[in-house]
């Protein structure tokens, strides 16, 4: 008897509690920054593609959802030349995200993609890049890998020393 | 056998070889760096350190480098000790200290032993918060791409390119932490053998640069064991495939073909399967009002295949099945052999003798063995490339043999041994037309005409056998050479005599038989190399069929109306003048093949031919080894077998036993059974409901990626995945996991090693043969306790003819071959046309080197810019043969200037 009483003024006093329901979609839901959503490529602080096509994304896919092929620039820039995700697979691991070793892939607070058409699920380079470097501001990967583009030489990188002469007969 | 204890375990281990090769023969994981079963150890990486104990009561033991100790009876050594341990993991910490956070962007990822070493080694987590030493790179030709940044500095490089390969222009430079592998200045790497660089290095400092063209990770292609079709050696591949184009090949060790290495022209002379020329759907020429518009194009060839007066004209480089399928459809009386009339004699009394006489043809690693060898007029490099890399090992065997005896050292101590032999080499002897790139090594090395070379040859069997005819009127040059090579010969266990096409003369092939065959009598077991020119003329010829020219005459004679021609082009085998006769003539041509040419302008019917790449087949190489090769992918057109388009046509045309073969499998059994001399050719490969654990062997490795994205953006409800009724291969990533058999291994991979060093773990030993035996099957072998039918007629000398030149034909390896020209890399390193003359005959021409000379043959007006060669005879001129823009399609000819 008690209990049932104790239950009926826990509920009564509930109304006089903050609601946790949203009015969605009036009312958005406020997404915490790391939540994994929406898959979108990244730029550098330059506004280069950050995406270097190294595979490791479409590797680490457990869906296989990923595909994409690498080419180069004149600068010797690696980029995608198309980099497709077909969002009617992926199921938002976010191993991707892990995978990458550019920030390139990002997962984004946003889960409105549904679409009546499957078709329009596959998302091809257009829609994936986005103009902002995302969760990792200031990050480029070729100041800090090995290999000289165009505007970065040899010896450029952070952490590194001026190209050897190999002629040199110092000690 | 010695007895060896691993971590107090204990192992039977063969004698004479090192530790780390005795644990990575038994599948125990030991990183190594410097250390490579063809090239020896010399201790430079430190990587491969152990801890030996003196006995067992011995806890303290001491480090080792396992690749410079050799195994004794009863050592104990510990892999896991913990020191042991910690000392690699620091050896690679050091080695990683300068090297580059590259990997996203390197092409070595994925596939790469110093990934594998670092992970193995558990060296997770950089101490080293210092700079780090950079290099600039050097542009070292379309092949190789390269990157000092990666290098760790084991050596291995220059150790094949120079030592092992004979390169001269690669080399270390620089001092202490500075030292630099490149070239002494920018340029294009002049060793046939560069690309095996991007194997041997065991990080991206070297990568395939026509791989990073079109860019794909070792784990997403999709790859097959296949046979290389760039000239008659059959060295064995892996050819890896992505989004329906090839974009890699890599070596498959066959233990008794090509071992660990590759030539450029295999490596890279793939790229014609993804050329823009490729003929892809079939095509039925037909006048604007005619009504045969959608007909299906089999109903098209049907109506024209005209009962005895349909030919068939077969292909050097088209595989078996298709020649043997063309053979039966068009009936044995109506099969053509479409090789040059040059070629079909030579590569036929090449057979012939392999197969009537005493002496055994040589495998490329029996080559790499023998202690003499003899070269008759022909340029090795560049007709069968890879057998001068073996030609270069046969020579350093006798050295090595002696000095390991001297200093008491085995002979994987590659420095040691090295510094003992110094330039100390076994015999060679070469005679050709003109100076070759094995001369440096060649005890002697004479130049002369063709007929003159057959002439010492058979001056040579003469000195070894009184049996053979006396050869009349030799110069005095001439008679010292022949002596000098026949007591050379007399000392020898196991020379080898080596012939082939590439001197363009019978006499040539004649005279070393002669010489083989006269070594054998005197109990020598010798053995006999006959180059060939293409990747199946041995198998061509051992099906058999008329002559070529027979063709074009029943054509002329209005007995032939329809010809059928099989992955070829005449124009490459018949001189221009009677191949356009040869077309005026015949009705209707229906052509299979890849690439448009010449021919496929005169065909009234082109069906899609699939390359290596997209089919299965059966090669015999001029060894006379039968090897299958593997389809590597399923082309999303209506491209496909010749044969499998063969025996479309005998469906519709109801050909009594044609109609009854669906698969491979089928036409391999039919060929085995017709054909004594391919007997045992269904064995080659398991059959295609071969299963292991009830599974197919997958194309795909376990991590290829993208399969539900790759096809997406056609449609998003993904296909069912392509399916192999022909052999036990999948093509999708489905299937058993383990090592399946040795002649279908579609990729080297174990767990742990990713890179190719992973063949290790596919070896009985490292270095020794596949699990299951090396692939490929012998269908030649001697015929030993006959009667040995000696060559008697002796030719005469050749001697320069007023206003006359001898045209001897020159191979290139980059041009001379047909499909590999289609690659850009190759067509930048394909020579111009010329013709090389001798200083005097240039001096009486008028003209000098650049000048283009003018003249006439059978009709045709030829101009060729001047080459002056003084090793050259006078009286005979060069010309390289099948360079685009060259036209003169026979040599040896005598042409009047």
């Amino acid at each position: 008897m008690f209990s049932l009483v104790r239950s009926m003024w826990l509920i009564f006093l509930h109304m006089f509690h903050k609601r946790e329901t949203f009015q969605y979609p009036e009312q958005k839901a406020p997404l915490p920054a790391r939540w994994r959503g929406r898959i979108a490529l990244t730029r550098d602080p330059d506004g280069g593609e950050r995406c270097v096509g190294c595979y490791l994304c479409a590797a680490a896919c457990p869906v296989d959802c990923i595909s994409l092929q690498a080419t180069e620039d004149e600068a010797g820039r690696r980029y995608p030349e198309f980099f497709r995700i077909n969002f009617s697979r992926c199921i938002f691991c976010g191993f991707c995200e892990e995978a990458c070793p550019t920030y390139a892939i990002q997962l984004l607070p946003d889960f409105e993609m549904a679409e009546y058409n499957r078709q329009n699920l596959v998302y091809e380079k257009k829609d994936l890049l986005i103009n902002s470097e995302g969760k990792y501001p200031g990050y480029n990967y070729y100041n800090v890998a090995g290999i000289a583009i165009r505007g970065k030489d040899k010896g450029d990188a952070q952490q590194e020393e001026p190209p050897v002469d190999i002629k040199s007969l110092i000690p | 056998m010695p007895i060896i204890h691993i971590d107090n375990k204990a192992y039977e281990v063969k004698e004479g070889k090192n530790l780390l090769e005795a644990c990575l023969s038994l599948g125990l994981n030991l990183p190594y760096f410097c250390w490579h079963p063809a090239l020896g150890a010399v201790g430079a990486c430190r990587q491969c350190a152990v801890k030996v104990f003196k006995d067992e009561e011995d806890k303290k033991g001491k480090i080792i480098m396992s690749c410079m100790e050799p195994v004794k009876d009863q050592l104990r050594l510990s892999i896991d000790d913990k020191d042991a341990r910690n000392f690699r993991e620091h050896v690679i910490g050091w080695l990683m200290t300068n090297h580059p956070h590259d990997c996203a962007v390197c092409d070595e990822g994925g596939s790469c032993h110093l990934q594998d070493m670092t992970v193995m080694t558990g060296h997770s987590y950089r101490d080293y918060h210092f700079t780090k030493r950079t290099y600039n790179n050097q542009y070292l030709g379309p092949f190789l791409n390269h990157e000092m940044n990666r290098c760790i500095q084991c050596y291995r490089c220059v150790r094949f390119y120079k030592d092992f390969a004979g390169g001269k222009d690669l080399d270390v430079f620089a001092a202490h932490n500075h030292v630099y592998f490149g070239r002494q200045q920018e340029g294009t790497l002049e060793s046939e053998f560069s690309g095996n660089l991007a194997e041997i290095c065991p990080t991206g400092v070297f990568t395939d640069k026509t791989l990073k063209q079109h860019y794909t990770r070792k784990w997403d292609l999709t790859s097959a064991a296949s046979v290389c079709q760039g000239c008659g050696l059959g060295c064995n591949i892996i050819a890896g495939e992505r989004y329906g184009a090839v974009r890699q090949i890599t070596n498959r060790f066959n233990g008794a073909v090509n071992g660990y290495f590759l030539c450029d022209r295999g490596r890279y002379g793939y790229e014609f399967v993804n050329s823009k020329q490729r003929i892809k759907t079939p095509m039925v020429y037909h006048g604007p009002l005619d009504k045969a518009n959608g007909i299906p194009v089999l109903q098209h060839v049907q109506q024209r295949m005209k009962p005895g007066k349909t030919i068939g004209i077969g292909s050097p480089r088209a595989s078996l099945e298709s020649n043997a399928v063309l053979k039966e459809l068009v009936g044995a009386e109506n099969f053509y052999l479409g090789v040059s009339a040059a070629d079909h004699d030579l590569v036929s009394l090449s057979l012939k003798i392999l197969q009537q006489g005493p002496v055994r043809s040589a495998s490329l690693q029996d080559a790499a063995a023998a202690d003499v060898v003899l070269i008759l007029g022909e340029d090795v490099t560049n007709t069968a490339p890879m057998l001068a890399l073996s030609v270069r090992q046969a020579i350093r065997r006798i050295p090595v043999a002696e000095v390991i005896n001297q200093i008491h050292m085995p002979a994987w101590q590659d420095a040691a041994v090295r510094e003992a032999v110094q330039d100390n080499k076994g015999p060679l002897y070469i005679l050709n037309v003109q100076e070759t790139k094995l001369d440096e090594l060649a005890k002697g090395a004479y130049h002369t005409a063709p007929d003159n070379i057959a002439r010492i040859g058979f001056g040579v069997s003469h000195l070894l056998s009184s049996k053979m005819p006396e050869v009349k009127g030799m110069s005095e040059q001439g008679k010292a050479i022949a002596g000098e090579i026949a007591a050379v010969l007399k000392t020898a266990k196991n020379p080898l005599i080596i012939a082939g096409y590439g001197g363009g003369s019978e006499a040539i092939i004649k005279a070393a038989a002669n010489v083989a065959w006269s070594l054998h009598d005197m109990g020598i077991d010798a053995m006999l190399t006959y180059t060939v020119p293409e990747c199946n003329s041995a198998g061509l010829e051992m099906l058999g069929g008329h002559r070529l020219e027979s063709a074009v005459d029943r054509a002329l004679n209005d007995e032939a109306e329809t010809v059928i021609v099989l992955e070829n082009d005449l124009y490459r085998r018949l001189n221009q003048h009677r191949a356009e006769q040869f077309f005026g003539k015949v009705k209707d041509v229906i052509l299979l093949d890849h690439l448009y040419n010449p021919t496929a302008e005169k065909a009234t019917i082109i069906l899609p031919a699939g390359t290596f790449a997209e089919s299965d087949g059966t090669l015999v190489n001029n060894e006379g080894r039968a090897q299958r090769f593997f389809q590597v992918f399923s082309p999303d057109s209506a491209v496909q077998e010749s044969w499998r388009w063969l025996l479309q046509i005998a469906n519709t045309t109801g050909h009594a036993t044609l109609s009854a073969l669906e698969h491979l499998d089928d036409v391999v059994d039919h060929i085995a059974r017709s054909y004594k001399v391919f007997e045992g050719i269904d064995t080659l490969a398991p059959h295609a409901g071969f299963r292991i654990a009830g599974q197919k062997v997958p194309r795909e490795p376990h991590r290829f990626s993208g399969r539900t994205a790759m096809q997406a953006n056609v449609n998003v409800s993904e296909p069912r995945p392509p399916q192999d009724m022909d052999t036990a291969l999948s093509f999708t990533m489905e299937g058993y996991r383990g090592e399946p058999p040795s002649s279908m291994i579609p990729f080297f991979w174990a767990p742990g090693w990713n890179s190719v060093q992973s063949v290790n773990k596919f070896q009985v030993e490292t270095g020794g043969p596949l699990h299951d035996g090396n692939p490929g099957r012998r269908l030649i072998e001697p015929h030993v306790n006959g009667h040995t039918p000696f060559y008697t007629e002796v030719p005469e000398p050749y001697l320069p003819l007023r206003e006359h030149l001898l045209l001897v034909p020159l191979y290139h390896i980059f041009g001379s071959e047909e499909l590999s020209i289609h690659t850009p890399g190759i067509a930048e390193r394909i020579p111009a046309p010329y013709i090389m003359l001798h200083s005097e005959d240039a001096k009486r021409l008028q003209v000098t080197e650049g000048h283009l000379l003018h003249f006439t043959d059978n009709g045709h007006h030829y101009t060729l810019p001047v080459i002056v060669n003084d090793t050259l005879q006078e009286g005979v001129a060069g010309i390289p043969v099948g360079l685009p823009g060259m036209q003169i399609s026979e040599a040896p000819q005598l042409i009047k200037v």
